[in-house]
């Protein structure tokens, strides 16, 4: 099936104690958090739109979607842009830490962790030396 | 040869030609006498034939060719025009606009014509002319623009070139004129030119081309143009010897007499009846020398020849701007419009007067370029009227009504998108009113009405908006039945029923259900049309109203934005958010006091000049969050309305009115409630669009 050579290059960003990753080829940029207009009478994750470049992207909070408790170090948050389907919107994370290049062997469909409020947002796990990195399910995290 | 990048093209003037037709075949309808409406049409098929053959599309070709037959037979006179014989032609038509439809969507243009194809033939064939006669007529109108029929000269010659011709005729020179036609798919066409050229000038001398050679040379004409030319060899040679160029399609040579150019003795044809000439027919502005020529054959007796020569005389430059450059355009020039309330926002901080004066110099530009740019964007409504006369034709007949459709101010222009999203709602109302509206002619004749009913279709401008009305003197709204439907299908209860007027009851019929046919038909009447009509027309950011009188008739009018991208709004504050109200639905700004606040049941109300006006908190409704609790004695209210309701929204304060451009909130928040959009401020920030309808009931 899958060869050790096939790999997946995805961004790694920080999320209170946790890395997440997504890949690549659903980021389109890293913004430093920017003025959010709050848009009323949506889910309490959604913190606003932004002007990016003339184009109206909403914001979610990763921290409030996956019921985190809010963050005070407002220094490192960014914003991840991202498209899936047909929609662009942008993620509000603690720092955005790096790109690597993760092999699909390394990934693990089952997560370890259980119980946490994010589980059913993770579409595996990827153990790289001693990091172990979350990978977002898309689709769930977007869809309420 | 590769035709897709044709293929547009092909399908944008085949819908043209198509819609000439059905105009042209609907005026014969009404004056089956007039002889120059079926030439009109015949140019127009035959175009058609000639496009679709070259674009390989043979059923096309083939069903054109057939109608084109009949339509020959009538402009020659050998036939009748009778309704029976309209019918088919309209059914042609109707199976030619299937195919190119079917083009359009990917399709191979094929269909199955049978029918129409043996009706065709049978009034073909009741006529005394013969196939085997009927076909070289087809041959020479169909090459009357280079050949046969027309032994006139196709250039105009000035006097000192006609002077150098007799003058060569009289030194036994050999004076001829030359009609070259190039094939339809040749790709180098300047180099064919230069070549033919090449082999003229080795033999004699040429006096003058149509087009001009410096056209020739830019391949500014289609297959055909036209060369005179003096020469010692015998005009046989010449001809084959330009047939050897490769990619010429056909050569014919006019001999030029003494008789200062008059119709003359010689032609010869070498290659007979290529479907392409018609081409010829393009907008092509270099073409207007080409109309000079036509003049001349119109007078002998070419008369489809003289249709092309009125065309061309009625074209106007213009160039075809595919609509996708247009949009980037708006949407370069949105961007320009948001840097340009962000300087101005710098300039007032920065208080430069040089600064400012600039700003407010560009300012006045941009003005203007906008409203440019939003012209060029503007489409008369006749596009989408056009297919109004055909429709209500063929209704009325299935109908069994007599119905005369009126259209008014076909010229009035609306933005593209606008335009494109109106036809359905507008089909669908004009199937209301013959449907529902337009009694029998029985009906009609027992209420003292002519037995003809009238709908008029009317669009005009007003203010920033398009009105577009569809009046007919049917039988109205019966207001009871309108009424007892209603309650039936719980639209409304038997208490609210009381207290409506006869507008609302009027209106009630856009409800989502309803459907007041005795008899569902197909044409109107599954009770899923006008709440549709109503719900696309309120999405483009209009409004319909119904007015109506039992049995004298019904006016459905319908308000539309001129544009739907850049609209002027109010900023207001609410705390430290700012939201856009649209200036369309402001009627007026005001302070009141608070203590002028009434308490109606829960509602706050206030008198507004007599009138009690709810008062909507926006801070309420949108949750904003507060520092600490406001208790101004005065509060700022926007009156809003939605019809004939006014509402009075609550804000902290104003900031101004600001042109601003409509941004969508992209694909993943849908729905949010009364918001209808976002637009970016001059500091970079967001603002949203407060959706006044939505926050009225």
């Amino acid at each position: 099936m899958t060869t050790a050579l096939e790999q997946v290059k995805v961004i790694v960003f920080q999320l209170a104690d946790k890395e997440y990753a997504i890949p690549v080829s659903n980021v389109q940029g890293i913004e430093k958090l920017m003025h959010i207009t709050r848009v009323p009478k949506t889910e309490k994750y959604v913190k606003g739109v932004i002007n990016l470049r003339g184009v109206i992207t909403p914001i979610i909070d990763l921290r409030e979607r996956f019921e985190l408790p809010v963050n005070h170090n407002g220094d490192t948050a960014r914003i991840i842009i991202i498209t899936f389907d047909d929609k662009e919107v942008g993620f509000v994370v603690d720092s955005a830490n790096d790109v690597m290049d993760i092999p699909v062997s390394a990934i693990e469909q089952q997560p370890e962790v259980v119980g946490t409020a994010e589980e059913e947002f993770i579409s595996g796990v990827a153990k790289i030396e001693n990091r172990l990195l979350i990978l977002l399910h898309l689709e769930k995290v977007l869809n309420p | 040869m590769d035709m897709n990048q044709y293929l547009e093209m092909f399908i944008e003037e085949s819908k043209e030609h198509l819609q000439a037709c059905s105009e042209h075949l609907l005026e014969l309808e009404k004056n089956p006498q007039d002889l120059s409406v079926v030439n009109e049409i015949f140019r127009s098929a035959h175009t058609l034939k000639g496009m679709s053959a070259t674009m390989g599309y043979e059923d096309l070709a083939d069903l054109t060719h057939k109608m084109e037959n009949v339509l020959d037979a009538i402009r020659n006179e050998k036939i009748h025009v009778t309704p029976e014989i309209l019918d088919v032609v309209f059914e042609s038509v109707d199976h030619l606009e299937a195919m190119v439809f079917d083009i359009a969507d990917g399709g191979d243009g094929k269909r199955n014509v049978a029918e129409t194809v043996e009706k065709l033939k049978n009034i073909e064939s009741g006529n005394p002319v013969t196939p085997t006669q009927q076909e070289p007529k087809k041959v020479d109108t169909e090459v009357a623009a280079t050949t046969v029929v027309a032994s006139a000269p196709k250039l105009e010659y000035d006097d000192f070139e006609k002077t150098v011709l007799i003058q060569s005729i009289d030194q036994g020179f050999n004076a001829i004129e030359i009609a070259i036609s190039l094939r339809a798919d040749c790709l180098l066409k300047a180099a064919r030119v230069y070549m033919v050229f090449d082999i003229l000038e080795k033999s004699g001398d040429v006096i003058k081309s149509n087009p001009t050679v410096d056209k020739l040379e830019e391949e500014q004409f289609d297959q055909d143009f036209y060369v005179a030319f003096i020469t010692k060899e015998p005009a046989e040679e010449l001809q084959k010897k330009i047939m050897k160029v490769s990619e010429v399609d056909k050569v014919t040579v006019v001999q030029l007499s003494q008789e200062t150019l008059k119709p003359s003795t010689t032609e010869e044809t070498v290659q007979t009846a290529p479907s392409t000439p018609t081409l010829q027919e393009v907008n092509e502005p270099s073409q207007s020398a080409n109309s000079s020529n036509a003049v001349i054959s119109q007078k002998s007796e070419t008369p489809a020849k003289a249709q092309v020569s009125e065309k061309k005389h009625a074209s106007s430059k213009t160039i075809r701007v595919s609509i996708e450059r247009l949009d980037i355009l708006m949407n370069l020039f949105e961007e320009l419009v948001i840097d340009r309330g962000r300087l101005q926002s710098i300039s007032t901080e920065v208080n430069h007067s040089e600064l400012t004066e600039t700003v407010e110099r560009m300012s006045r530009v941009m003005g203007d370029l906008q409203n440019i740019v939003l012209t060029m964007r503007m489409v008369p409504v006749e596009t989408v009227f056009n297919r109004f006369p055909k429709m209500v034709r063929s209704l009325s007949r299935d109908l069994h009504k007599k119905i005369n459709l009126e259209i008014i101010g076909a010229e009035t222009e609306l933005d593209r998108t606008v335009i494109d999203e109106i036809g359905d709602p507008l089909v669908h109302l004009i199937r209301n009113s013959l449907d529902h509206g337009i009694e029998s002619p029985e009906v009609r004749a027992a209420k003292g009405k002519p037995e003809e009913g009238t709908v008029i279709l009317r669009a005009y401008h007003s203010g920033n908006y398009v009105f577009i009305e569809i009046e007919d003197d049917g039988a109205g709204i019966n207001r009871d039945k309108v009424l007892k439907k209603a309650i039936d299908k719980g639209i409304v209860t038997k208490d609210a029923a009381l207290r409506l007027s006869d507008k609302e009851i009027n209106e009630l019929i856009l409800a989502s259900g309803f459907s007041t046919a005795d008899q569902i038909s197909d044409i109107s009447g599954r009770g899923v049309g006008l709440d549709v009509v109503k719900s696309t027309i309120e999405s483009l950011g209009g409004s319909i109203s119904i007015e109506s009188t039992q049995d004298v008739g019904s006016i459905f009018s319908i308000q539309l934005p001129l544009t739907l991208s850049i609209i002027s709004v109010m900023l207001v504050e609410i705390e430290t958010e700012i939201y856009a109200v649209p200036l369309s639905s402001i009627i007026e700004t005001s302070i009141i006091k608070r203590s002028d606040i009434l308490n109606a049941h829960k509602q706050k109300v206030i008198d507004f000049r007599g009138k009690i006006v709810p008062l909507i908190f926006l801070d309420e409704i949108f949750e904003v969050p507060r520092q600490q609790e406001i208790d101004d004695e005065f509060l700022s209210v926007v009156i809003v309305r939605k019809g004939d309701k006014l509402a009075g929204l609550v804000v902290d304060s104003f900031i101004g009115q600001q042109e601003i451009v409509l941004k969508s909130l992209g694909n993943y928040l849908t729905n949010i409630f009364a918001i209808s959009g976002a637009t970016i401020l001059g500091n970079g920030q967001v603002a949203l669009i407060v959706d006044c309808n939505a926050l009225m009931k």
